[in-house]
């Protein structure tokens, strides 16, 4: 935690350490209605800037990916990426808008030093796509149930530079001695999609708002503009959230959590401040308006600085740049032109891998639609994929506290070692082992198999020999089996896994066994 | 017309980031307010119909290929910085969290 | 060899393609004038003694070792730039104590364009800081001073350029015209000065003032040097969104053929008479019935919201600006000031710019931020935008009926130093008849045409356009030019007293 400095240090630490009374979810459910508002930041995966010549690739060192015009350098001036702006127009037809025939951009106007211009260039009034809706999913244990979220508006921006915060305890900005600023990624186009306010969700809060970054992040993801992994930024989440005590009073006031880097943390992140709103009301207190910071490692928000006064950011609109006017034949075939949604599509694998309703909320649940049919194209059986992902590597990715995707072991892999398995090379003990290897990093799983020395052992003689062994080391047990107790051959499988380091077929140990000894199982 | 007040004037300077003195903001609100009072004539003639002009030329639709081009070094980056540290634009601390 | 700094940049083009004086010889003859003078005039900020003549020799080496053909229509002149346009390497200060020692990664592609031309960059010249002004006083390096009376302006913002060509330490020069700084410098130092179609050259490298309004364009002591130079630097550019996408008119050729017969000639009703000195008034008048003895049909026009321009132009310069300058904070490049360790960047960022802009930067900073407020928008910003819409509209109807327009350039000749410096409103009347045409993005030329009497002090005239008939100025300009000087037998500025 940061150095607590007092209430008047000028250095600004609140005292806010993310501990706040939580009203209980039951009684914030029965005392107030909540309202919900998502702003989700899609960095896209042009290979340019917004408005400059600058790559975008993630990972380069340090103002390496800098020129006048994103550096803010005087007498610099913006240029449109073309491919940008039908992106943003893509995203705007897929999410049922209307796409503008005439806008602008606009200039939001505030000093801060990750913003070299101290004005970001946005839209503000005239936003090339508004007025959609996305439908998203949420699974229940009775069938899935649809929620039909109204997008306010879609519409393009630059991000900023990154700081990073020297001198603090924590690398955060409060008790920093200064900062350090890499402009490579001030500039990247970025398309923002605001939803109006959703009401009447309830209890479903939570999980309606983590459907929605879900399902809009496999939007972007199937049209290609964005590689959206929240967990590198290219897809941001801020959410906002209000309670009233009715659906008939008026809004309430409202908080702004930002920071919000997982799809699982959205849904934390809604209950939370439902909680925490809910104590504060309960006490007779006031809910500030104001921006508030996600903690992923307490699982809960810290108050930023209060904005009672809202910011105000001098809109008015770009003069570097001239309207953007889209050709209404060129919208036309570019929603023609649009690849299949990802609702239709999980229809569709649905009905290709014949899963019932459960099993497909499973894999929705599990966020594992992409990685599943990706192993499946690798040459899996539906079932296989499904039941590793859903099995050990939901497993794995659950104890490592990581979403599926950043696991750190592909489906082509994955389909690899279900291809081994089924061929008899390995067995599912040792399939388990070959995962481990890959996730510690030791290759691919040919590789891993080779170093291990992982060799089923399948061939009868081997077998015989090593069940003869064992048979002679536990007579009695033979006896009892003899006698009827066909269970207690488990021991003496068991002696031979142990003798064979796992890499025996335990079934055909079994088989052979029984048979060896006359028995019927 | 509005009197604008040292306290609006104040508010403006924190907005624009000026670090003025109480005496050149004193003068500043004279100033502004005289200069205001004689543009004020602007809207006797701005009605409603007439349509505001951001742009002298009726472009639309300027754009360019996402193709890289050429960016700065590093060195000339940072060559005009005031402070630097690890190929990074040095700046003191932040205290208003944003972003 | 007669004196060089005398001559034309057509006449000195035409030396160094000829073989009679080396581009070295013409550079230093140049350098030289600005040490006998400048410490008087003060037009330069900044030498650039070592770049210019190492220009001059690329030109003298290109043209030993590929002939006179390889080399373009001036190579070899010597030219001032204003001094906010980026040149890589060299000192770009805006006339501003920010930006001190600042020097740019980067030309601007105006300075690209006269470099790959073959043009000689002397140096960069003083101005208003930040380009905010019509005196040059606010120039946080001093003022310069008119080479007709050293104690009065050279007009502004672009005062350094003008004074620079009248003191014939350079032939040509770039200026940029925001709502008058080239045109007005030009009428008051008695020079030719154009603001070409808002488009019409590229504004990257531009340091921006007010991005909707800021035009670079070319100054020179006549019409001719000016086409040339504006030949150079006009045309497309894919790194400013704002810049027209057509070939630039054939201003050269209109140059060349000045004639304004039977052209349709209207005198603004707005800008003449009351405000407008007698004397300034009177040369107006007199060039004006000129033209119409050299077969032009003079008629009057009305633009009925020209009044209200200069106030809409109050309101829209500031607000850009306020948002335009707002990159300077001490950051990335520049000045920082008062970064002890201890303080935050918000205060680093307020002392900087409270200590490296000038009081009437911050003025209109001010008064920017104030316009763009929320609540305020409508009334100010909004409503000055629709006032825009009204003169652009002046300007399409009076084009209906004429060809060109013409006024005074400026209200008054020049002025003291000092005269107008507490009384922004009375500066700021001195942009009253050049700021329409910024506002609607029209080209507009100053040219001399005549001492008023009271003074002795050159009068300029000023010629509008419609959007993308630079070429009508030039036209115009050359015919009148041509008139007036044999009327006086010798350009204008040959009376200009010796420094």
């Amino acid at each position: 935690m940061s150095t607590v400095n007092g209430p008047d240090d000028p250095r600004g630490d609140h005292g806010d350490h993310g501990s706040h009374p939580l009203l209980p979810w039951e009684t914030v459910l029965e005392r107030f209605d909540p309202v919900l508002g998502l702003e989700v930041h899609v960095e896209l995966s042009t290979r340019t800037k917004m408005f400059c010549g600058c790559p975008t690739a993630f990972g380069a060192a340090p103002n390496t990916q800098t020129c006048p015009t994103c550096l803010a350098l005087p007498g610099a001036l913006p240029v449109v990426n073309a491919v940008a702006v039908e992106s943003a127009i893509r995203l705007g037809l897929a999410l049922n808008c209307t796409i503008a025939t005439w806008c602008r951009f606009a200039r939001k106007n505030y000093f801060y030093p990750d913003m070299p211009k101290n004005y970001q260039v946005s839209q503000y009034d005239e936003p090339i796509a508004f007025a959609g809706w996305l439908d998203v999913e949420v699974p229940s244990d009775v069938g899935p149930r649809v929620y039909r979220i109204e997008i306010e508006r879609a519409h393009m921006e630059e991000d900023t530079g990154k700081s990073s915060h020297v001198g603090g305890d924590t690398g955060r900005i409060h008790g920093a001695e200064y900062s350090l600023v890499d402009y490579n990624r001030a500039g990247i186009p970025l398309i923002e999609v605001v939803t109006k306010p959703i009401e009447g969700l309830g209890p479903a809060a939570p999980e309606v708002a983590r459907a929605f970054v879900a399902e809009l992040r496999a939007l972007v993801v199937s049209l290609g503009i964005s590689d959206a992994y929240m967990h590198q930024g290219s897809l941001r989440c801020d959410v906002n959230l209000s309670l009233r005590r009715s659906p008939q009073d008026p809004l309430g006031t409202r908080s702004e959590t930002k920071n919000v880097n997982s799809l699982r943390s959205v849904a934390r992140a809604v209950r939370y401040e439902m909680q925490r709103q809910g104590a504060l009301l309960e006490a007779g207190g006031r809910v500030v308006q104001e921006t508030r910071h996600w903690h992923e490692d307490t699982g809960g928000t810290t108050s930023g600085r209060s904005k009672e006064q809202a910011e105000d950011y001098r809109y008015f609109p770009e003069p570097d740049l001239v309207p953007v006017a889209p050709d209404p034949g060129w919208v036309e075939r570019l929603r023609v032109a649009l690849p299949e949604l990802p609702s239709a599509r999980r229809r569709r694998l649905q009905g290709d891998w014949a899963a019932s309703d459960l099993e497909m909320t499973a894999v929705l649940n599990a966020d594992a639609l992409e990685v599943i049919e990706a192993t499946i194209a690798s040459g899996a059986s539906p079932a296989a994929a499904r039941k590793w992902w859903l099995g050990e590597l939901a497993r794995l990715a659950n104890e490592r506290d990581v979403e599926l995707v950043a696991l750190g072991i592909v489906p082509v892999d994955v389909a690899r070692i279900i291809a081994l398995v089924d061929e008899g090379l390995l067995t599912d003990t040792m399939a388990r082992q070959v995962v481990e290897g890959v996730l510690a990093g030791q290759g691919p799983p040919d590789q891993v198999v080779a170093a291990r020395a992982l060799k089923v052992v399948g061939d009868d003689a081997s077998l015989t020999a090593a069940i003869a062994e064992a048979v002679a080391a536990n007579p009695d047990v033979v006896d009892k089996i003899r006698a009827g107790k066909v269970a207690a051959s488990g021991v003496i499988v068991g002696a031979v896994m142990k003798a064979t380091r796992g890499q025996a077929d335990a079934a055909r140990v079994r088989e052979l066994l029984l048979g060896q000894l006359g028995v019927d199982g | 017309m509005p009197a604008i007040s040292p306290d609006e004037v104040a508010h403006l300077a924190v907005l624009a980031r000026l670090d003025l003195t109480q005496e050149h903001l004193g003068r500043l609100a004279a100033e502004l307010e005289v200069i205001l009072a004689s543009v004020a004539t602007v809207s006797q003639v701005a009605t409603e119909q007439i349509p505001p002009t951001s742009h002298p030329l009726p472009l639309t639709n300027v754009f360019r290929a996402d193709e890289v081009r050429p960016s700065l070094t590093v060195e000339q980056a940072l060559m005009a910085a005031p402070a630097v540290e690890a190929d990074r634009f040095r700046v003191p601390r932040i205290l208003d969290e944003d972003s | 060899m007669s004196d060089l700094t005398r001559m034309t940049a057509a006449q000195l083009a035409a030396l160094v393609a000829d073989g009679q004086a080396s581009a070295v010889e013409v550079t230093q003859a140049h350098l030289d004038r600005i040490g006998d003078v400048d410490s008087a005039v003060h037009a330069f900020l900044h030498v650039d003694t070592a770049g210019a003549l190492a220009a001059a020799a690329a030109v003298d080496a290109t043209r030993a070792s590929s002939g006179p053909a390889a080399l373009g229509p001036l190579a070899g002149v010597p030219l001032a730039l204003k001094d906010v346009l980026t040149t890589e390497g060299v000192p770009t200060t805006c006339g501003s104590r920010i930006l001190e020692g600042w020097r740019p990664a980067y030309d601007a592609t105006v300075t690209r364009r006269l470099k790959e031309a073959g043009v000689v960059i002397l140096g960069k010249t003083n101005m208003d800081e930040f380009a905010m002004g019509s005196s040059t006083e606010h120039s946080a390096y001093g003022p310069t001073h008119n080479p007709w009376d050293l104690s009065r302006i050279p007009g502004g913002s672009g005062g350094g350029s003008a004074a620079s060509l009248a003191a014939y330490e350079a032939p040509l020069a770039v200026g940029t015209d925001t709502g008058g700084s080239i045109r007005q410098p030009a009428a008051v130092t008695g020079t030719v000065g154009v603001k070409p179609t808002y488009g019409g050259v590229s504004r990257y490298g531009l340091v921006a003032l007010a991005s909707s309004l800021d035009q670079a364009g070319p100054c020179a002591r006549t019409v001719l040097d000016a086409a040339l130079l504006h030949r150079v630097i006009a045309g497309h550019d894919p790194l400013d969104s704002t810049s027209i996408d057509a070939p630039v008119p054939d201003v050269v050729g209109a140059a060349r053929h000045g004639d304004v017969r039977g052209l349709r000639v209207g005198v603004v009703r707005e800008l003449s008479g009351e405000g407008y000195q007698p004397g300034v008034q009177q040369r107006f008048d007199e060039a004006v019935a000129l033209l119409e003895e050299l077969g032009a049909q003079v008629t009057e026009v009305s633009c009925p919201h020209f009044p209200y321009a200069l106030a809409a132009y109050y309101l829209i310069l500031p607000s850009e600006c306020s948002s335009n300058l707002a990159k300077f904070d001490g950051m990335r490049f520049g000045l920082r000031a008062g970064d002890d360790g201890t303080r935050s960047v918000e205060e680093v960022m307020g002392r900087t710019r409270a200590t490296g802009f000038g009081p009437e930067a911050i003025r209109r900073i001010m008064l920017g931020t104030y316009a763009l407020s929320a609540g305020y928008y409508d009334a100010f910003y909004g409503s000055a935008q629709k006032v825009r819409t009204l003169v652009t509209r002046d300007f399409a109807a009076a084009f209906e009926q004429v060809d060109v327009m013409v006024s005074p350039t400026a209200p008054t000749t020049a002025f003291k130093l000092g005269e107008k410096l507490d009384d922004p409103l009375a500066m700021y009347l001195n942009d009253v008849a050049t700021i329409p045409a910024n506002l609607a993005g029209t080209p507009g030329l100053s040219l001399p045409v005549g001492l008023a009497p009271e003074d002795g002090l050159p009068v300029g005239l000023q010629v509008m356009a419609p959007v993308m008939a630079d070429d009508r100025l030039y036209r115009v300009a050359a015919a009148l030019e041509t008139a007036l000087v044999e009327r006086w037998g010798a350009p204008i500025l040959d009376g200009a007293p010796a420094l």
